[in-house]
């Protein structure tokens, strides 16, 4: 039944009809989530005891990061299914996150710079952490760039998911680098093992904060790779129904 | 699983182990050079030539911050050794007594001459209340 159930999903077709059918609960509900999430940490929650009112850029930055490399972490498990499976939906999903990830690693860059400004007195230093996003940034770029410069898209979507996944091992230096190497970025507050160091009354909006933020990325793939199954199906006649 | 299927899974393996490695190895040799800057203690171990541009990191000695004018200098630990540090400038608001520190400049006679002092604060939030009960 489960494998049915994944056939059935990973036809563009009901996947199209389905992201139809959950989009708007699914945009509205992260909408209220960070609208909630962001107005709480930025007008309800106290000072920090160092950092004064600077650190409330975290609602921002901490969520970016985050999918930043969330989403490559989902076009190299799209990539796999798609060189193993050859599922054609996984394709048309690892070049729609794709111009999302990136946007999302610039938000991050950007928001990182100006919270550098009144903390560190900075807002670029080539430390292991921020060199290893802006790869990330880079590899983002070059991935769209690489597909599009295919015009056979089979090939593109095969080198793609290769490239994607020889790549993703930046994503564990990324997290790690602040422990194998000295910085100036901080090390994690929110780690899987430890009682977070950020305090309760942060702590909360921050992860609804993450939580929103995740939600309202989600929706721009769905939309994003709405475009791209127009785009590949566009001479199927379902397709034209649907249009 | 099918047998197509299957050396699909075998050459994606393939190629995770040989990207791994291969990185693994770059990353290993490059080693420390890729610190953003050395501690005491390093810059002792190391006998850095003088006159060379290098970044220190560390705590501000508790006490050790002296202001003239427009000079500011105080002394970097990392509690087993410590360096001299001798800046011009402003340094930036977080820069503080027992807090962390990181400077580039050149090493002298065994003091630093700062161009760039920046301040490295820790992965702690917390309201300034709450600070004074947790003192341990």
């Amino acid at each position: 039944m489960i494998k049915k159930f994944i056939h059935q999903f990973a036809s563009p077709k009901t996947y199209l009809y389905q992201v139809d059918r959950f989009y708007s609960y699914i945009f509205l509900i992260s909408l209220i989530t960070y609208t909630i999430s962001i107005t709480w940490g930025l007008l309800y929650t106290p000072e920090d005891f160092v950092q004064g009112n600077s650190y409330r850029i975290i609602y921002l930055h901490v969520p970016a990061s985050f999918l930043s490399q969330s989403l490559y972490i989902a076009m190299a498990i799209s990539s796999v299914t798609y060189l193993i499976w050859r599922v054609k939906l996984a394709a048309y999903l690892v070049i729609a996150i794709a111009p999302i990830g990136a946007m999302t690693t610039f938000i991050a860059l950007i928001s990182g710079s100006i919270w550098g400004i009144p903390t560190w007195g900075t807002w670029w230093q080539w430390d292991a952490r921020i060199t290893s996003t802006l790869i990330l940034f880079i590899m983002y770029l070059g991935l769209i760039s690489l597909h599009n410069s295919f015009s056979n898209h089979e090939k593109a979507d095969k080198l793609l998911s290769w490239l994607v996944i020889v790549g993703a091992i930046n994503i564990p230096i990324i997290k790690k680098s602040v422990d194998w190497w000295s910085t100036l970025h901080q090390s994690a507050s929110i780690t899987l093992t430890d009682k977070p160091s950020i305090d309760p009354v942060m702590l909360y909006p921050l992860i609804g904060s993450i939580t929103g933020f995740f939600g309202l990325v989600i929706c721009l793939v769905l939309l994003s790779s709405k475009y791209q199954i127009f785009i590949r199906e566009k001479n199927k006649s379902w397709v034209k129904d649907y249009v | 699983m099918n047998p197509i299927r299957k050396r699909r899974v075998y050459s994606i393996l393939f190629v995770l182990l040989f990207s791994v490695s291969g990185i693994s190895l770059i990353l290993y040799s490059l080693n420390s050079n890729l610190d953003y800057f050395f501690t005491p203690t390093e810059l002792k171990d190391r006998n850095i030539p003088s006159e060379k541009r290098i970044k220190v990191g560390g705590m501000v000695l508790n006490g050790s911050v002296e202001r003239a004018s427009s000079t500011i200098s105080f002394t970097i630990t990392d509690y087993e050794n410590s360096v001299k540090v001798v800046y011009e400038g402003i340094v930036p608001d977080l820069f503080k007594e027992d807090s962390g520190v990181v400077v580039l400049g050149i090493l002298r006679n065994k003091t630093i001459y700062a161009e760039e002092v920046l301040a490295k604060h820790d992965e702690n939030y917390m309201p300034p209340n709450i600070e004074m009960n947790n003192d341990n």
